[in-house]
């Protein structure tokens, strides 16, 4: 009974955090069928101009198609080399793995703006500033110590029992690999795939600095209209990003449960 | 896993007595240095991460010239001291209200039933779900002097408060986005909590308090000071959230560098600030590795 108030109050203190946590994600969305120009709060009227200039505007379209691109063929190359060196360190003998994941692990602290300065410097000697392959490359070594870290999870449950199993019916090493280890890191996978893609379609200090006006990615596009003019375009842009991942994690939480239960 | 790879190997071998040449010796060589496997990402790691930190470093000692000038001019201009001193004092208030916000959550997500802890757990996910830069809108919109904010304040007849533009906003802001990565390594240190000692602190006779005091605040801290080392380094970096609510007075060191790079071209003393911002994120890793390595030991012991 004396528990109850304290009960209270840590439920109310928490529903405040909650909110906290997602207001700000939730308040974009009214705000994007504001008809005047503005992002003075509470918006007026109804309006779906800001959705039409997105999909119009060749500006914010070929930013988010090069976000889009950049992003997928970072999510392929940095999941393909992060798997391969996850495998790797779950299997280096020595003490040494942990320092070398450490090291992996790094750009995940550096500062953005340090490494920003410096990739830029390499960029402008190197002819890459305002290319997709300076932006690939960038990316992909940002979205790495996210592969990494997704993939090694699913390999410390890993029981290697089972690859000694394996091999042991005659399996070669790579069928091994392919029938036994890579089904059961798949979830693993999978996830540093998204994280990777994410960490692309979403990273703006870099792209800030080796942007070119011919090459913008859509984060440096929402940037730039926000300090440059209140375009209630972005809160657009941004309600299309929400739903879309709302969607695409609702179903991949149904297919799972799915996958489960069965 | 030391066993791994020589397990592997062996077995590989037994089953396949008379395979050809090539097959074992490639098999050899990959279970003797499975580092290799590692040697593309670290390659990458050098060319895209080292050799551009090595650039900064370099051009921080060597322009305009060779010598220490730049650090000289950072240390000796008082607007730079200021800002190195909010830049830290800013990221030790976000940590702070982050564990504040972050240590009644994560101990009611271990408390409830699992319908409400999913519930939670998407609270906790969802500013994932849409962009850094647009969730910084998102504060822009709440935090201006026209916003909710504001207007609930006005709305509960007090006057109005200046948010936008000031330290407090990039406050709000900047926790708000990194609140998550103080909740899950709480959660998931919390979890592993045996309430068990809890209730037999409190059948010896230890009230409430006590035994939340001396049994499990303890056995939470390695998760508070995982999560709050993660946040405030991640703090110390951050640049588009500062830039959007913050104003003059609440410059952080990021923008300092992003301006003598890009607007004043000054790649030497952009370079010393950059060098200063890294020191000072890998001198405060190293001080709390210390730290983390025992969290380590812990959790293996339980």
């Amino acid at each position: 009974m004396r528990l109850a108030p304290f009960r209270i109050l840590l439920g109310l203190f928490c529903l405040l955090v909650a909110v906290w946590l997602v207001m700000p994600t939730l308040v974009i969305i009214p705000m994007s069928f504001n008809e005047k120009k503005s992002l003075a709060f509470p918006p007026s009227g109804f309006s779906w101009q800001w959705y039409a200039n997105f999909f119009t505007n060749p500006d914010w379209l070929s930013s988010f198609f090069n976000s889009l691109r950049v992003a997928g063929i970072v999510a392929v190359a940095a999941t393909l080399i992060g798997t391969l060196a996850s495998l790797g360190l779950s299997r280096m003998k020595h003490s040494g793995a942990g320092l070398l994941r450490a090291i992996l692990i790094t750009p995940m602290i550096v500062p953005g703006v340090v490494l920003a300065i410096g990739i830029y410097a390499v960029y402008l000697d190197y002819q890459l500033v305002g290319t997709t392959t300076g932006f690939v490359i960038a990316h992909t070594m940002l979205a790495i110590p996210f592969v990494i870290i997704a993939v090694s999870a699913s390999l410390e449950v890993f029981d290697v029992r089972l690859e000694t199993a394996a091999a042991s019916l005659g399996a070669s090493r790579f069928t091994t690999f392919r029938t036994v280890t890579l089904p059961l890191i798949a979830p693993g996978i999978l996830s540093g795939l998204l994280f990777a893609f994410v960490t692309s379609f979403d990273e703006i200090i870099v792209a800030l600095f080796i942007t070119s006006p011919y090459l913008k990615t859509l984060p440096v596009q929402i940037f730039t209209s926000i300090t440059r003019d209140a375009d209630p375009t972005v809160t657009a842009v941004g309600t299309i990003i929400f739903i879309a991942t709302t969607l695409i994690i609702s179903a991949g939480l149904i297919i799972s449960s799915k996958s489960t239960r069965s | 896993m030391s066993r791994t790879s020589h397990t592997l190997s062996a077995g590989g071998e037994n089953a396949r007595p008379a395979g050809t040449v090539q097959g074992p010796q490639r098999r050899l060589r990959l279970a003797a240095y499975p580092s290799l496997l590692a040697m593309p990402a670290l390659l990458l790691l050098i060319a895209a991460m080292g050799y551009p930190l090595l650039t900064v470093t370099l051009r921080s000692f060597s322009d305009p010239a060779w010598g220490l000038q730049n650090y000289v001019w950072f240390f000796s201009t008082p607007v730079n001291v200021t800002v190195l001193w909010r830049t830290f004092s800013i990221a030790a208030w976000v940590t702070i209200v982050c564990v504040i916000a972050a240590y009644p959550y994560a101990y009611l997500m271990t408390a409830v039933g699992p319908r409400l802890r999913l519930v939670l757990i998407l609270c906790v996910l969802v500013p994932f779900w849409v962009s850094g830069v647009v969730r910084t809108l998102a504060w822009v919109i709440l935090l201006q002097d026209s916003g909710i904010i504001n207007s609930v304040i006005r709305l509960l007849g007090f006057d109005g408060v200046k948010l936008i533009r000031t330290q407090t906003g990039v406050v709000i802001g900047m926790a708000q986005v990194l609140l998550p990565f103080m909740i899950l390594p709480l959660y998931s240190v919390m979890r592993g909590i045996d309430l068990r000692l809890v209730q037999a602190a409190r059948s010896l006779g230890a009230r409430q308090a006590r035994a939340f005091l001396q049994i499990y605040l303890p056995l939470s801290l390695p998760g508070v000071f995982a999560g709050a080392i993660i946040v405030f380094i991640l703090s110390l970096g951050f640049y588009i959230t500062p830039a959007l609510l913050g104003g003059p007075r609440s410059t952080m060191l990021s923008t300092l560098v992003q301006s003598q790079v890009l607007s004043l071209l000054n790649w030497g003393r952009g370079g010393a600030m950059g060098v200063v911002l890294l020191v000072a994120t890998f001198v405060l890793l190293a001080l709390a590795a210390p730290l983390m390595r025992q969290r380590h030991k812990q959790a293996s012991r339980s």
